[in-house]
Formats: structure tokens, C-alpha cells, sequence
């Protein structure tokens, strides 16, 4: 681990959730949400986190910031531990590190205008004076591609893109060198979606900022990060640069998951011959690997044995007995 | 309308209203489609293009107070549903034409089980015994594929998850054999892996019973997918009318071409993104032209005076609300 090189490590995260136990209720019951999650994410890169639904993606997120408090594992951003740190430096964390959640509306007080939601953060961290914070306001707002009379409003006043571009400048307004988003344009219309991919790609590029990008579009991700993390049952099954990921993916199920997602264009119509079943519950995950039950390849040591994340040619990284061969893509023997 | 096919359902000039501080506006204005036996119609828009109005305004499901049809005819099995008594008109929904919507959890009924409420329509529609219809609702239950469908049929919609909810919803649709399903952005709420074996199965089923499908979505993805034709709605009109190749391969209006470029691909890569700049003008504050005018590239003065007219562009049954786009072409 270096210190200061603004980018956040990720190493063997894990959160465990309990669910059941009460009087009347079912059996307690451990789900393990997140298993043995490790990235990096360098400065002014942005990682993308792909999987479907309770892979457990929206928690790392989560976990990274502390606002769910990881089982086990480090996280460590730019040589700092964020685990444990306590009081006045976690402030200071979570100053440079801001997160955008996928819908805007629910994280934004109604009764309090715009200018008062983009104001609380800069009190809550008591940076600079009333003229100072007025003036970090006005940048965040034109920033994000909003007019200045907007902060007189109140958040039933605008759009759902607009909204987003608020809880985008709510972020910035504390100069943030990282930024997690969680569906950030998941629940928008193509069109206000690449506006606000526009803007987020504008905002990497000028201020420098790093992106943990999750979501379940493929396309998205494939737009707007570098190298990608695909997640199925709380674990890493594959990691890459995004383009090679799916253009040549080595994980079955990273196939699927990229053979599933319907493109523009009727010449390439999905022919899954074989789409088995759905994903397991977190809370009674089948042995061995994971997706062995949905997996055409699955054989051998795949029902008994989670198979470790190996390295493969290219800097690519899959967690598979049987990955998909391509030319130039082997395993990196014993790499240790 | 395919060649040779007989026409299953005929819209003519729907205009479908609502009441706004004491004024009625236009939701959805001047819509004529129709969809042939055996044909998927995809429906696509962005939020507010009136696409799910259109097909509550064939099924009448419009609230009551507060949105009315205005004008136009919804033609189904010589008869014109706009016309129909509401003691006609239940006759006809979850009969002859059937629909599914986003999201199953909120049109399950939580207290029954899945057979009771797949039984339920048989009965009523079909006059079936008790037992008959439990019996149908078995079969169907294992024609839509769910796993030891013998046990499930016993369960409750909270039992299910969300992919197999929206099957249980399709045995239902499928349960009185209808002429036409109606599918409200069906899959918008499956994960992609789960859409995909929705999306496989809605095509099976369509060819296995020989319904019409009319399929509403917001993804141009999934039109590709499972289409034959396309109507893309923009602010209450259909901008164009294509089928699914001519479209994707031969774009015309100007908004399909913009939100083309918007959509971001999984399987290469999208140099820049170039987003539709503006907004869609709201229902209250129609303009007197063309609705997309405002953020069109193509603009020309006279967009502005007069809307413009759907008319033919190059290539059978290819359809284009665009003056400008049709004078380049002849030009």
C-alpha cells in the first residue's frame, strides 16, 4: 500500500447480514452479501461494478463509505485505513469521498430548496464563510449544466435528470476526489441518461475525479469505465479492461450476463440456446462455485470447490475452473 | 400490417384527454395503428410519449374522472371498443384481449394463490368448473415453465421471485386464449438474464397461440429483440411507423436518429454519447407545429407553424412525421 496516491484499495471485503431469529420468525440465518471483494481503483480512473440484483454490488458500495460498517477486510483510500478511522478524520474521508445514489428524490429533503441541500454538507464540514460557501454553490450548479435560479426551488420542481444533476452537485460541493454511484442514470430515460453521462465524463476529465461506477447496463459501463468488476453472489467472478471483459469474456457467466443484454440492433438477436435458471438465494448459496447450477460448463471440482480468482494474460482476472478459451488469453500459471 | 394477415386490432385516430386545472389536454392525439394476426407491435418512447395511455385506452383503464377518450375508434372483432358498455367491455379484458404490466407484485392479488387466481379467470370468462379451471391453470403454470409447477400452483405471489411473478402474470393473460396481449414494459423490472428468458418465451407463446402482441417499452434493446414492426411515440404522436429492420437500419424522424445515438451499447464501443439537447414539451403547452421542433437539428421555419402529417417515407409501410425528412429523401 502507498501512501498518497489517491486511489482507493479495496482488499477482501466482506459483509454479513442476518436475517430471521425473531420470536415468530423463520430460522437465523447468515447471508453472506459480499465475499472476498478486492479492486483498485487509481486515481482519476473510474472501475465499473456490474451483476444483477443482490449480487451484492450496491452494499460494497456502500461498505466503502462506512455508511454499512464491513465484516471484515480493508479499505484503504489514497494510504489512509477508512476502517478505522474515527472521528475528525472519518469526517474527513467522507468529505473526499461522496456517493450518488440512484434516486435523487428520495435523498433530497422536500420542505428544503436547493440552495439549502447544496449548503448542508459545506456546514456540516464547516468549510469557509457564508460568501466562500455561496460561492463553491454557484460552481457546483453550473457544473452540473443547472441555471443559477435553480437553487431558489424545491426539489418537486424539477425533472427527473435535473434531480440527478442535483444530487450530482450536492456531491461536488465539497470538492470530493471520489465518487461512488450507485445506478446513478439507471432510473432515467436514454435521452436525460447520456446527458448525465455527459456530465459525469466532463467532470472526470476536469477535475480529476475517480468513479466506483455501479450498475447492471452493460452498455453503460462499457461507456464509461476503464476496467470492470462483474459480480455474481456477493463475489468477484471476473475482472478487466471493460472492453476486452465483454468482448472476450472468460467467466461463463460474464457471457451470459453480456449475451442476455439486448442490443439496437435486429440482426443480432439474442440466441441463448440454453438460459437456465435464476439466481440462487444469497442465504442459501449452492456449494462450490456459485453459478455451477446455472453454468453449461459446469464439471469436476465446480460443485464442491469455490474456485479462486486466478490471473490470466492481459491483466485479466476470472474465478473459474473451466473459464472460456480465447487466443492469447491463457492462465497465468501459479501466480501465487 | 404484414402481407397477407389478417388485421387483429385497428386504432383510428385515438385521442386520448386529460384534465388539467379544469381544461382537458391531449395525452395521446391522432394515433392510427393497427397490428395484424400473429404480429408483434412494439410501441417505444421515453417517459410521457403516451405509450402506456395508448394501451389503457384500449382496454379502457383509464381513470374515471379526470381522462377521457375524445375522439377515435378502437376496432376489435367488428366491433368498436370506445362504444362498449362497461358490462361489454368486461367481456372483452382478461378475455380476448389480455394484458400484462411492469410490475406483477402490485397486480397479484396477495391473499389467493397463484392457481386460485389463474383459475379465476377461466371461470368467469369461460364458465369452467372449479376444478377444470384448476386443472388449466396447472398446464399453464408448466407451458409458461415454472419449476415443480404442481407444488407452486398451492404457493402465493410472495413466494415467487420477480422473473417468475411476471410468468405467473403471463399464464394468466394466456389463460383465456387471447386474440391480443397488450405488455406494458413486462420485463423492465427482470434483471437482463431473466429479460432475456422473457423476452424468448413471449415470442414462443406468441407463435404457439397465434396472438398479437403489442409490446411497450422504453429499450430500444429489447424492440430489436422481439418486433416485427415499431411505432416510436414522441409527446403524444406516433413519429414513425416501421418494421423493426427498416427502423434500426434506416431510421427517418429525426428524434428515432437522435435516441439511436443515445444509447449506449454493450457489445462496442460508443465513441461519444450525443444527448437529445431540451426536454419533451409537457402536456399543457403543446406547440402549434411539430412537437419535437424545439430540439431538432433539422429544423426549418415552417416546423413551427403546422404539425405535421405521417406519411409515407421509402420502403413498404414505412411512415414518417417529418416534412423535412421526406423532402431530403425526394430531393
Amino acid at each position: 500500500m502507498t501512501a498518497g496516491n489517491g486511489a482507493l484499495e479495496v482488499r477482501n471485503l466482506a459483509k454479513h447480514f442476518t436475517i430471521g431469529g425473531g420470536l415468530f420468525g423463520p430460522e437465523k440465518k447468515l447471508v453472506r452479501a459480499v465475499n472476498d471483494v478486492s479492486f483498485t481503483v487509481p486515481k482519476g480512473t473510474s472501475l465499473g461494478l456490474v451483476g444483477e440484483s443482490g449480487c451484492g454490488k450496491s452494499t460494497v458500495a456502500r461498505s466503502l463509505l462506512r455508511l454499512i460498517e464491513p465484516d471484515a477486510g480493508s479499505v484503504v483510500f489514497d494510504g489512509i485505513d477508512v476502517r478505522a478511522a474515527k472521528g475528525a478524520a472519518l469526517r474527513q474521508l467522507r468529505r473526499r469521498m461522496q456517493i450518488v445514489f440512484q434516486d435523487p428524490y428520495s435523498s433530497l429533503n422536500p420542505r428544503r430548496t436547493i440552495q439549502q441541500a447544496l449548503e448542508e454538507p459545506l456546514r456540516v464540514h464547516r468549510l469557509g464563510t457564508a460568501r466562500e460557501i455561496a460561492e463553491k454553490i454557484e460552481t457546483a450548479i453550473t457544473e452540473v449544466g443547472l441555471p443559477k435560479q435553480a437553487l431558489d426551488r424545491y426539489p418537486h420542481e424539477f425533472s427527473g435528470g435535473q434531480r440527478q444533476r442535483i444530487g450530482i452537485a450536492r456531491a461536488l460541493v465539497l470538492d470530493p476526489e471520489l465518487i461512488v454511484a450507485d445506478e446513478p442514470v439507471s432510473a432515467l430515460d436514454v435521452s436525460v441518461q447520456a446527458q448525465i453521462l455527459r456530465v459525469l465524463e466532463r467532470l472526470r476529465d476536469k477535475r480529476g475525479l475517480s468513479f466506483l461506477f455501479v450498475s447492471h447496463d452493460l452498455g453503460v459501463v462499457r461507456h464509461f469505465c476503464e476496467r470492470v468488476c462483474v459480480m455474481y453472489l456477493g463475489r468477484i467472478v471476473e475482472q478487466g479492461v471493460t472492453a476486452e471483459v465483454f468482448d472476450r469474456p472468460l467467466h461463463p457467466y460474464t457471457k451470459l450476463l453480456r449475451d442476455s443484454s439486448p442490443v439496437p440492433d435486429p440482426t443480432a438477436r439474442l440466441t441463448l440456446t440454453k438460459i437456465m435458471g435464476e439466481v440462487p438465494s444469497a442465504a442459501n448459496p449452492p456449494p462450490g462455485c456459485t453459478f455451477h447450477p446455472r453454468c453449461v460448463r459446469a464439471a469436476g471440482p465446480c460443485m464442491t470447490d469455490i474456485p479462486a480468482l486466478n490471473e490470466h494474460d492481459r491483466g485479466r482476472q476470472a474465478a473459474c475452473y473451466h473459464p472460456e478459451t480465447w487466443p492469447g488469453l491463457q492462465a497465468v500459471a501459479a501466480a501465487g | 400490417m404484414q402481407q397477407n394477415q389478417e388485421t387483429a386490432l385497428d386504432i383510428r385516430g385515438l385521442r386520448t384527454e386529460f384534465k388539467v386545472g379544469g381544461r382537458w389536454y391531449p395525452a395521446v392525439r391522432d394515433l392510427s395503428l393497427d397490428v395484424a394476426e400473429n404480429e408483434t407491435l412494439a410501441i417505444v418512447g421515453e417517459s410521457g410519449s403516451g405509450k402506456s395511455v395508448t394501451a389503457l385506452s384500449i382496454l379502457r383503464l383509464l381513470p374515471q374522472a379526470g381522462a377521457r377518450i375524445g375522439a377515435g375508434e378502437v376496432l376489435f372483432e367488428g366491433r368498436d371498443l370506445t362504444k362498449l358498455s362497461e358490462r361489454e367491455m368486461s367481456s372483452v379484458r382478461g378475455n380476448s384481449i389480455a394484458m400484462i404490466f411492469q410490475e406483477p407484485m402490485t397486480s397479484l392479488n396477495p391473499t389467493m394463490t397463484v392457481g386460485e387466481q389463474i383459475a379465476e379467470a377461466i371461470t368467469i370468462h369461460r364458465g369452467a368448473s372449479q376444478a377444470d379451471a384448476m386443472a388449466e391453470a396447472l398446464r399453464l403454470l408448466k407451458e409458461v415453465k415454472i419449476p415443480s409447477a404442481d407444488s407452486r400452483l398451492h404457493d402465493y405471489p410472495h413466494q415467487f421471485s420477480g422473473g417468475m411473478r411476471q410468468r405467473v402474470m403471463i399464464a394468466m393473460a394466456l389463460a383465456c386464449r387471447p386474440k391480443v396481449l397488450l405488455a406494458d414494459e413486462p420485463t423492465t423490472a427482470l434483471d437482463v438474464t431473466i429479460q432475456a428468458q422473457v423476452l424468448m418465451q413471449l415470442d414462443e407463446l406468441k407463435e404457439a397461440y397465434g396472438m398479437s402482441v403489442v409490446f411497450i417499452t422504453h429499450n430500444l434493446g429489447v424492440v430489436a429483440q422481439i418486433a416485427d414492426r415499431v411505432a416510436v411515440m414522441y409527446a403524444g404522436e406516433v413519429v414513425e411507423l416501421a418494421t423493426v429492420d427498416a427502423l434500426f437500419a434506416n431510421p427517418a424522424h429525426p428524434y428515432t436518429v437522435a435516441l439511436l445515438r443515445t444509447m449506449p451499447r454493450a457489445d462496442r464501443a460508443t465513441e461519444s454519447l450525443e444527448p437529445i439537447p431540451g426536454s419533451v414539451p409537457p402536456v399543457t403547452a403543446m406547440p402549434e407545429g411539430c412537437a419535437y421542433a424545439s430540439r431538432c437539428p433539422l429544423k426549418q421555419p415552417s416546423c413551427e407553424d403546422k404539425r405535421p402529417e405521417l406519411l409515407p417515407f421509402d420502403g413498404p409501410g414505412h411512415q414518417v412525421r417529418c416534412p423535412v425528412r421526406l423532402e431530403q429523401t425526394r430531393g
